[in-house]
């Protein structure tokens, strides 16, 4: 029997969304190993949300109150999971912050991390990880021995009702030496993306016209909110309407977003030897049989000079 | 200002991805390797730090087989002044790969250890914050902006909805994003002083590890799509279906 440690994320005093998340995966896991789940909240005074965790899936809800989590504190972090006791494995969410969080933990356990997972579950005596690798061209599968650090992807799970005692108990923080001091977060920045990183592509081809209709394409990515790059098939590169960083295909990049919005791209085989890992499709294009639509996931027919700025509009107020 | 910069030999990433035989890891025929992108960020930023700082030394170290050799010598024609081959196999477990590097580099006296935020190959994301932990030196993870003054490095890094600012005390492991600074190419006389400048070889054993690699695979295919209908009107039929099917809006 082993329990399972699912270590949450607050900021500002409140649980960060995705709690519920990775409760789901450390319940799963923790009924395959037979063990309880023990949800950790490090906050400088009470976090809300804290309330609701037994209802997403934990047994025990541990509270660690200490001045310094009024910011990221990464050392009194690793002090207060070293100070807890022995866990079958310890899940943390794969944000930014869980990313740094996870390998500083798995470094002072001395045991093994699996970053950015999609899928975690007992096997034999091992964690075995399922992740993306490559820039998600392709997949691994790990077995973890130990006690691994494991980061769950958002969006991986899907929150659970579980209605389990969620009893809060309060655990100490032991001494630490903070090392690194956050001082603070403030407001995002704009940095033009790389189509290779960014979890959203909208990507334009010939259909567009002329080169200053991109300009369509950089409205709709901005409605993403700073995490979705401009790409373009290699005939409007080459017609030099775009750099030729922003080509995907056979002799552009290769890239793997959560979504891949082709406008007015044809989807000739080279295009698509660039982009059909891409996890959802979307083709907008006026020739219904155009090539695109065989792998898209969902199409639209028609003038893209319509549709775009409706679906812009219809982006924005989805994210709102 | 003595700094170090751990580089990793990557495949291009163009690379079309062929599963090997073992099923395990992939096939490298025909494979152009380079040095992992975020890498180049670090190695930028190490060589401008030294020149500002007039005086110092810049070493790169690379954990692998001969081939990091040549990666090596790409690094010293950017700029950096020696390299050290840490000759051995890389185990799937970045803490294995942490504690090499860390023994190597603890009694090196480097006020700075920088690393990629990532490598393009396993998208491990941790042997930086590895090191730091071994080493018990503060760490900044994927930063986007550097400043060293007066012993302290001030650096930011990209987080949900904001950019957090954080600053620790020198000696300190700094691992590099996108947008930290724009690496420099080699230029033909640093082709060339790179050919002389010293590369150690250092045989190394890298300790086995909690990591097995059960399978490598493709991602799987796509099934066929759905036309959702002509023009604006099937935009919010499109919205509907990327957040409650896709889940990806
Ligand atoms: C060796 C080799 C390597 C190549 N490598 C690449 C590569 O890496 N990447 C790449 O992209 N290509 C590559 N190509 C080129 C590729 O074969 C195609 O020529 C190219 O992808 C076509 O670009 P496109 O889709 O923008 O243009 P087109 O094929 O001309 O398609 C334009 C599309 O826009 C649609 N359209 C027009 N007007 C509108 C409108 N108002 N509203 C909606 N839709 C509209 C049309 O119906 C059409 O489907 C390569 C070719 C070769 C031979
Ligand atoms: N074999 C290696 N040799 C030297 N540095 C490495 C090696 N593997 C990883 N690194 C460094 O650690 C960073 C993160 O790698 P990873 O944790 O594998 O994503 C890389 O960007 C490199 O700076």
């Amino acid at each position: 029997m082993a329990n399972v440690l699912a270590v949450l994320e607050q900021r500002n005093g409140a649980l960060r969304k995705g709690a519920a998340e990775l409760l789901a995966a450390a319940r799963q896991l923790a009924d395959q190993l037979g063990g309880s789940v023990d949800a950790l909240v490090c906050g400088s005074g009470a976090v809300a949300g804290t309330e609701s965790l037994g209802a997403h899936g934990a047994d025990r809800v541990l509270t660690a109150t200490d001045a310094a989590f009024a910011q990221y504190a990464p050392e009194a972090i690793v002090a207060t999971v070293k100070g807890l006791g022995a866990y079958g494995a310890v899940l943390i969410a794969a944000t930014a912050t869980g990313k740094d969080l996870a390998p500083r933990l798995a470094a002072a356990m001395g045991a093994a991390c699996g970053m950015d997972v999609t899928a975690v579950s007992a096997a034999g005596g091992a964690i075995r990880v399922v992740r993306p690798v490559y820039a998600g061209k392709a997949i691994q599968t790990l077995d973890l021995a130990g006690t691994p650090v494991v980061a769950v992807r958002p969006g991986a799970y899907a929150a659970v009702q579980a209605g389990k005692a969620g009893a809060v108990e309060a655990v100490t923080v032991p001494a630490f030496s903070a090392r690194l001091m956050v001082t603070g977060i403030t407001a995002p920045e704009r940095a033009s993306l790389d189509v290779a990183e960014a979890r959203v592509v909208v990507a334009g081809g010939r259909g567009l016209g002329e080169p200053q209709h991109f300009a369509l394409l950089e409205q709709l990515a901005a409605a993403f909110g700073g995490e979705a790059a401009v790409g373009a098939s290699r005939a409007v590169v080459d017609a030099g309407w775009i750099g030729h960083g922003a080509q995907v295909g056979q002799t552009g990049k290769t890239v793997a977003p959560e979504l891949y919005i082709a406008v007015g791209v044809s989807g000739a085989i080279q295009h698509l030897a660039g982009m059909r890992t891409a996890k959802v499709i979307v083709a907008i294009n006026r020739d219904k049989d155009a090539p695109i639509f065989k792998v898209a996931d969902y199409g639209i027919v028609g003038d893209l000079f319509e549709i775009v700025p409706a679906l812009t509009e219809a982006v924005a107020k989805a994210k709102q | 200002m003595k700094i170090a910069i751990c580089l990793r030999r990557v495949p291009d990433t163009t690379t079309k991805i062929v599963v090997g035989a073992g099923g395990t890891a992939i096939d490298e025929t025909g494979v152009k390797f380079v040095p992992n992108p975020y890498d180049e960020y670090a190695l930028e930023a190490a060589i401008a730090l030294k020149d500002a700082a007039g005086a110092g030394e810049t070493v790169v170290v690379a954990l692998g087989g001969d081939a990091v050799q040549e990666t090596l010598r790409t690094a010293l024609a950017m700029g950096v002044d020696r390299a050290v081959h840490l000759q051995g196999t890389p185990s799937a477990d970045g803490l294995a790969n942490a504690r090499v590097l860390a023994d190597h580099l603890k009694d090196g006296g480097y006020d700075l250890v920088l690393f990629g935020k990532l490598a393009v190959d396993d998208y491990g994301q941790q042997v930086g914050a590895m090191v730091a932990e071994l080493l018990g030196v503060p760490c900044a993870t994927a930063i986007t902006s550097l400043a060293v003054e007066g012993g302290r490095a001030k650096v930011t890094r990209e987080v949900e909805g904001g950019v957090e600012a954080a600053e620790c005390a020198l000696p300190a492991v700094l691992t590099c994003d996108k947008g930290l600074n724009t690496p420099r190419l080699p230029s033909l006389k640093g082709i060339m002083a790179a050919k002389k400048k010293p590369l150690d070889i250092v045989p190394v054993t890298v300790p086995a590890g909690q990591v097995t690699v059960v399978s490598l695979a493709l991602p799987p295919e796509r099934a066929a799509g759905k036309i959702l209908g002509e023009g604006a009107a099937a935009v919010p039929a499109l919205v509907a279906a990327l957040t409650s099917d896709a889940k990806v809006l």
